[in-house]
């Protein structure tokens, strides 16, 4: 490949977008509601889940205090701790990061980084809000059906699901949970073609891929990942709906309910677990790709340094999205399936941690010889990379077929996750609340407040799920309300988890301080300007901030460069934004 | 899943191919300026709904793969038993193969400029799909006279499944085709239909392409390669 | 500056807590201390790079943060140190496969003489069949389940007869003869977890799964649900007693057989309900 010599700058028109195309609220109705503005369905969706996420929250408290109290909260049944861990999953997982990440960061982020006016359908993306909304309506509703909502553990494994012996198994839990997902899965694909057909078609001139930011880079892959995994979970969310409401039996074996035997016959649940990992393991990165560009773009602007290994960062998000389609089975080593499948997903998992650790050595090496400047997103980007080693690193023993037989199933499973795909994604989805909450709204959040936040909330994340790891270890299983009298389990286990569950009231009460700063600063905050942050990217050099209907005023922002020009040597900034046109960029180590 | 990972293949070289044409060797901080050089690079000016067209008809695809793949990995149980396919299901792929001929002919005549060929190629495709529906529709009834309930065994709750899937897929592209039809039957020339013509005639053949593949499965042509993939996945 | 020092903390803070804490696996008590090995292995290898990724990062944030005046160095890339650290990873992460996999050929590789037992599971007890006198398993199927064969035994075939029938009692086993656990459920997913054995599987309706060891240690261990399993899956204990030969021999001769167990049943009208404990369990877990 040939390096493209410096070229003197030309003018360039500024790209011809007819302000026509877009639709022009006339109501407060069309401007606030029913908008089909990208960045009003961003901070609708950012909202719903975070509310629904908030619900999530309070549910692993009442969980942790039935796991750290049992005598005391025993009016929490079995019955109630499985919906409420079910729920909490659930929610957390899909209702929460996929929506927030996605629909929210994805909403509001792509476009203005791109170049463009808003999302290429701004009415499909109006309805996929409105339609994930009926989703987390319904997910709702199944608290007040009768019978509860499911309690039937987030990967819904038959013939449990569906059976008396589960909540919700026979009432209606589990139909109205299927149905959710369904339609949040519809609702998820129509913003999901927003998403990619904008970053593929809707990027301003210049634009290239190569000059996309990597927040850009994670969001498209992981929107792409996630319109080929979603599928699978929508087959097998209607499979499951026929089985449960007309006797099918596509998950059913013959099996014999409390005594009654069912009519079902010949059913493979080994079937849904292929299915529901075909999902699920590309959800983890659906989780995590957004995360990743994020953070790359939020350590790069705050260490005022360029993104180091920028090609390096690209292929391995291509590499890592693609890699993570063959690695599904690895959560079924001890599922009973074919064992010399474990052979292949051992493999396949342990390679997808080479991508994985390039990366993470690469956000390190940005921070060698940079301008750190210790921000909250900075702050929080540092915590996540703490918080993503480590999960990643358990990670090495869970997908390491033979390390994960005495461990699947265990307190392990739950730290690891928590860690990777858990308090490693929110602590970055903080990180970039914190960094363009100034975009959003107009102001800074409070920088005391954040400060409590973050040190509470790192510090104590850690502090509940590392010592997690050595519950699992001693073997107790997972999904446990209580750990009953059991002579291998050590006394001083009740006390870790009386410790765990005071340090999660305490995560969790953080949590009501960031809030309360989200709705203060509103008002309050101090002033921001259009670049507080001083960073190169699109969405900072906007018309006016927050920026209006069309992002960018009359023209179209035309890309000079990329996305991470940085501290260039000769330049008289620190930064140079990529609609910048002149021409004194070059000078660093060719 | 082989069918799953046959199809995921296939996106994977589509992707392949289309990401080495985005340059992603380049050294990116080297090439400050206006890159008049790589045109191929910059965002096409095709229009966006149809490269939204594509991506959707991949997701559909991933779809269907997945429930062949669901397929293919039931069939291996013991119990399974596919019922008797009715032959009726030969006219109905004879009429979805006529509706996407019709969308083909519509495509011409909307480039062609002739609105009379257009609305009528683009009436007949409404009806034949309409007519497939109903001939599917049929077809169910002809497997439940015989006695083939939807529970009666998961060959034939797939064999239900599966073409009620592909229905309401052949429905929701028929809302489509009515507002083009309307918009035909209005309009004085064709210039304004070109592009919804040939967005319809695309989702039209895709169907089409599916409810082959969907054929030879539930007729069970592809006996010999499944085999292979119980070998590879019982 | 407080965060490179809280990184420090937290590195010198995971490595105390690893070294210092009670809490490790339980004593082993089969033949899978390969598993045990690969997973110290795993700990000294992750613990290695968490160390040195976190000490660095701590290293950048005190020595490069913010000061007036100061520039950041400007490095797109470094392809020679990028590609050094691609392949450390990739040798550090054979490292990790390497074993494991061999670890699992072996875990997968039944050993010919070893004995099969039947766990047959059910919301929420464990049952166990033992092979009589000639050493076979007859056939089985959900199908039969009633409450005189609340294992769904087939009373058609000749090696059942003396297949020996423990219903929601201890199972005892020999110590240092490798047993092949054969494994179904008449309802829902379980799986049959012994910590103190390493092995472990799932149990699922519809089909047979298996694992193998050694017991290698006597005493009595408890068996533990590790699928959640519907509410009473907390409540879901087995015993497994591990005993010498002449121990197992005499326990074995007071466990009753299939057709033992049909005769009585017959006598008595009808045997006690299984979904009775099953009912207990349920009421308990309310």
């Amino acid at each position: 490949m040939t390096d493209v010599t410096p070229q003197e700058a030309e003018f360039i028109p500024p790209a011809e977008v007819a302000e026509v195309e877009l639709y022009h609220p006339h109501s407060w109705w069309t401007k606030y509601v029913f908008s089909q503005d990208a960045k009003v369905i961003a901070i609708q969706y950012a909202s719903t889940a975070m509310a629904i996420g908030f619900v999530a929250l309070v549910l692993s408290w009442l969980m942790r205090l039935k796991l750290g109290f049992p005598d005391t909260f025993s009016f929490i049944t079995p019955d109630a701790y499985y919906q409420f861990m079910t729920m909490h999953g659930m929610i957390m997982v899909i209702y929460l990061l996929t929506a927030l990440f996605l629909g929210g960061f994805g909403n509001y982020l792509i476009p203005l980084m791109v170049g463009a006016r808003d999302m290429v359908f701004p009415y499909v993306n109006m309805l996929s809000y409105w339609i994930y909304l009926l989703a987390v309506l319904v997910l709702v509703g199944s608290f007040f059906a009768p019978g509860g909502p499911t309690g039937a553990g987030w990967t819904l494994y038959p013939p449990q699901a569906i059976t008396s012996g589960t909540p919700g198994g026979q009432s209606w839990g589990i139909i109205l949970m299927l149905i959710s997902l369904i339609l949040f899965i519809i609702g998820f694909t129509m913003g999901g073609l927003n998403y990619v057909v904008t970053v593929l078609q809707g990027r301003t001139r210049g634009m290239t891929l190569m000059r996309l930011p990597l927040t850009v880079w994670g969001i498209f892959t992981a929107t792409v990942m996630a319109l080929l995994a979603f599928p699978a979970l929508f087959v097998a969310c209607v499979m499951m709906l026929f089985d449960r409401l007309i006797g099918s039996s596509f998950f059913m074996p013959a099996v014999v309910d409390m005594g009654t035997p069912l009519d079902h016959n010949g059913g493979s649940p080994l079937l849904w677990q292929h299915l529901f990992w075909f999902f699920g393991h590309p959800e983890v990165y659906i989780v995590a790709l957004p995360a990743f560009g994020i953070v790359s773009d939020l350590i790069a602007t705050h260490a005022r340094k360029n993104i180091f290994g920028y090609r390096m960062m690209v292929w391995a998000i291509i590499i890592i999205g693609a890699l993570s389609f063959v690695v599904w089975a690895h959560h079924m080593y001890v599922s009973g399936m074919y064992p010399y499948f474990g052979f292949f997903f051992a493999t396949t998992t342990l390679i997808i941690a080479v991508p994985t650790a390039i990366k993470v050595y690469n956000w390190v090496l940005t921070l060698w010889r940079g301008n750190i400047h210790l921000t909250l997103p900075m702050l929080f980007a540092l915590a996540f990379i703490v918080t993503f080693v480590n999960g990643g690193l358990s990670g090495l023993f869970l997908g390491n077929v033979v390390v994960d037989v005495p461990l699947s199933d265990t307190m392990f499973v739950v730290a690891h996750f928590h860690m990777v795909m858990g308090v490693g994604p929110v602590l970055v989805v903080f990180g970039a609340i914190y960094h363009w909450y100034p975009k959003i709204t107009g102001r800074m959040l409070n920088e005391t407040l954040g400060r409590i936040h973050f040190w509470v909330t790192f510090i104590g994340t850690y502090l509940i799920f590392f010592p997690m790891h050595y519950i699992g270890l001693i073997g107790i299983p997972r999904r446990y309300p209580e750990l009953g009298d059991t002579a291998f389990i050590p006394p001083s286990v009740y006390t870790l988890n009386e410790f765990i569950t005071v340090a999660a009231l305490v995560v969790g009460a953080a949590q009501l301080v960031f809030l309360f700063n989200l709705f203060w600063s509103l008002r309050y905050g101090k002033e921001a300007g259009d670049n507080p942050w001083r960073a190169t990217t699109l969405e900072w050099q906007t018309a006016g901030t927050p920026p209006p209907h069309g992002n960018f005023g009359k023209e179209l922002p035309v890309v000079y460069r990329w996305a991470y020009d940085y501290s260039v040597p000769g330049a008289p900034e620190d930064f140079i934004p990529q609609n910048d046109p002149r021409p004194l960029t070059q000078g660093g180590p060719a | 899943m082989t069918a799953i990972l046959i199809f995921l293949a296939a996106i994977l070289a589509i992707v392949g191919w289309w990401l080495s044409r985005q340059r992603l060797m380049s050294k990116p901080w080297l090439e400050a300026g206006p890159v008049t050089a790589f045109p191929e690079t910059e965002a096409p000016d095709t229009h966006p709904a149809k490269i939204g067209l594509g991506v959707f008809i991949a997701v559909v695809s991933a779809l269907f793969a997945l429930l062949i793949g669901a397929y293919l990995m039931r069939m291996a149980y013991a119990d399974w038993q596919a019922p008797p396919m009715p032959r009726l299901l030969w006219l109905n792929t004879g009429t979805l193969i006529l509706a996407s001929f019709a969308m083909q002919c519509a495509v011409v005549a909307a480039h062609r400029g002739e609105l009379d060929n257009l609305r009528l190629a683009l009436l007949t495709a409404g009806l034949t799909s309409i007519a497939f529906l109903a001939g599917q529709l049929l077809a169910w009834q002809d497997l439940a006279a015989q006695g083939y309930f939807v529970t009666e065994n998961a060959a034939v709750t797939f064999f239900y499944l599966l073409t009620a899937m592909h229905g309401l897929h052949v429905i929701g592209g028929l809302v489509a085709l009515g507002r083009t039809n309307i918009r035909a039957w209005q309009s004085e020339g064709t210039a304004g239909l070109v592009l919804s013509t040939e967005l319809c005639a695309a989702y039209w053949h895709a169907l089409l392409v599916i409810w082959l593949i969907l054929f030879a499965v539930l007729m069970g042509w592809a006996s010999n390669f499944i085999d292979i993939c119980h070998r590879l996945l019982s | 500056m407080a965060i490179a020092l809280v990184l420090v903390l937290v590195v010198v803070g995971s490595v105390l807590f690893h070294v210092l804490s009670p809490w490790w696996s339980t004593p082993i008590a089969s033949n899978w201390s390969y598993i045990d090995n690969t997973l110290v292995i795993t700990f000294w290898i992750t613990g290695t790079v968490f160390t040195a990724v976190v000490l660095f990062m701590a290293y950048c944030v005190y020595r490069f943060r913010h000061k007036e005046g100061a520039k950041a160095d400007y490095a797109p890339e470094n392809r020679k140190l990028e590609s050094w650290l691609t392949i450390v990873t990739a040798v550090g992460v054979a490292a990790l496969l390497a074993p494991g996999l061999v670890v699992w050929s072996h875990f997968i590789t039944v050993p010919k003489d070893a004995t099969e037992v039947e766990v047959v599971a059910q919301q929420w007890q464990w049952n166990f069949r033992l092979p009589g006198v000639d050493g076979k398993l007859g056939t089985s199927n959900t199908r039969l389940v009633s409450a005189d064969n609340p294992l769904g035994i087939n009373p058609d075939d000749p090696d059942n007869k003396n297949n020996i029938i423990v219903i929601a009692a201890d199972l005892h086993l020999p110590i240092g003869k490798p047993v092949n656990m054969v494994m179904r459920s008449i309802d829902v997913l379980h799986d049959f977890y012994v910590p103190e054995f390493r092995a472990r599987m799932d149990l699922v309706p519809g089909m047979v799964t298996h694992f193998w060891f050694t017991p290698t240690r006597t005493g009595t261990f408890e068996v533990l649900c590790a699928k959640l399993c519907g509410v009473g899956h907390a409540f879901m204990r087995g015993v497994v007693k591990v005993d010498t030969e002449q121990d197992y021999q005499a326990w074995l001769q007071q466990q009753q057989t299939f057709a033992q167990m049909t005769a009585a049943a017959q006598k008595t009208g009808a045997l006690e309900h299984p979904a009775g404990s099953t009912n207990e369990v349920a009421a308990k877990a309310n």
